[in-house]
């Protein structure tokens, strides 16, 4: 049952990405960031993370996890060691994410030719 | 009429082509769950064969399809998808990966340090800048409130 929850929720929160290029004219830059900082409000009230469990994958694989996890990671930080924790505890869940993207993208920018 | 200022937004609209709205939508949606389907079944397998627990299991799925996304830019395979897609490709963590991948094989023939490892961020950044800020600053408004009552 996860995985159709998966394939509707991650599906419905691209379309409104969709709507928001089609029908607001935003960039997709424009429409990453607000991605990612809507993904840190909804964290606020821990919607996000009903959301997680409801949906699996469908929440955590759309760039709204991405603020979601950030927001997480400094605030289980900040918890322990106040408001230096928030800056020591940032990039403590998102760490895997960041370093693959950077490990992979360098590593086939240096071996693959660019096409087209 | 063309040439004026004022009313050209108006006067293109003829010669614009429509958006199908619809049909754009269906193409995000299918292509967007699809990702987020194939996000799953890596998770399921993590938690399977690795015993990850479920909230563990989120961060080495992240990885291995920004590992796919890589990939798939550097065969010239995702920029296919993308331009059905839409914000289908977009949205998900593979389109983070993407723009990474793209934005450093755009500029390889400037070097390896002035091409590759200083634009590999130059469309990416803004992920990180905007959920930087927006952590930093809800983080310490939850943090007073909290120390508060």
């Amino acid at each position: 049952m996860i995985f159709l929850y998966a394939f509707l929720i991650g599906g419905a929160i691209c379309v409104v990405g969709q709507l928001l290029m089609d029908v607001f004219k935003l960039t997709p830059a424009h429409v990453v960031a607000s991605f990612v900082v809507i993904g840190a409000v909804l964290d606020v009230f821990g919607i996000y993370d009903r959301l997680i469990a409801f949906a699996g994958a469908g929440a955590t694989v759309p760039i709204t996890s991405f603020g979601h996890s950030i927001l997480h990671g400094a605030m289980a930080e900040g918890h322990e060691h106040g408001y230096l924790g928030i800056a020591i505890g940032i990039f403590k869940l998102t760490s895997a994410g960041i370093t693959s993207a950077i490990l992979f993208g360098f590593l086939i920018a240096l071996f693959f030719r660019p096409k087209g | 009429m063309l040439n004026d200022p004022k009313n050209y937004s108006e006067s293109i609209k003829p010669f614009q082509p429509e958006v199908p709205y619809l049909m754009n939508c269906v193409k995000a949606f299918l292509v967007g769950g699809l990702i987020s389907l194939i996000g799953q079944l890596i998770q399921t397998f993590y938690v399977h064969f690795f015993h990850f627990s479920n909230q563990e299991a989120g961060n080495p799925t992240v990885a291995t399809l920004i590992l796919i996304a890589s990939l798939l830019t550097g065969f010239g395979i995702y920029d296919k998808i993308a331009r059905v897609a839409g914000a289908g490709s977009i949205v998900p963590v593979t389109g983070f990966a993407n723009s990474i991948t793209s934005a450093a094989l755009e500029h390889k023939n400037e070097g390896i340090v002035l091409g590759i490892a200083t634009n590999l961020f130059s469309l990416a950044g803004e992920v990180i800048v905007f959920g930087v800020v927006s952590a930093a600053v809800l983080g310490m408004i939850r943090l007073f409130i909290e120390q508060i009552f």
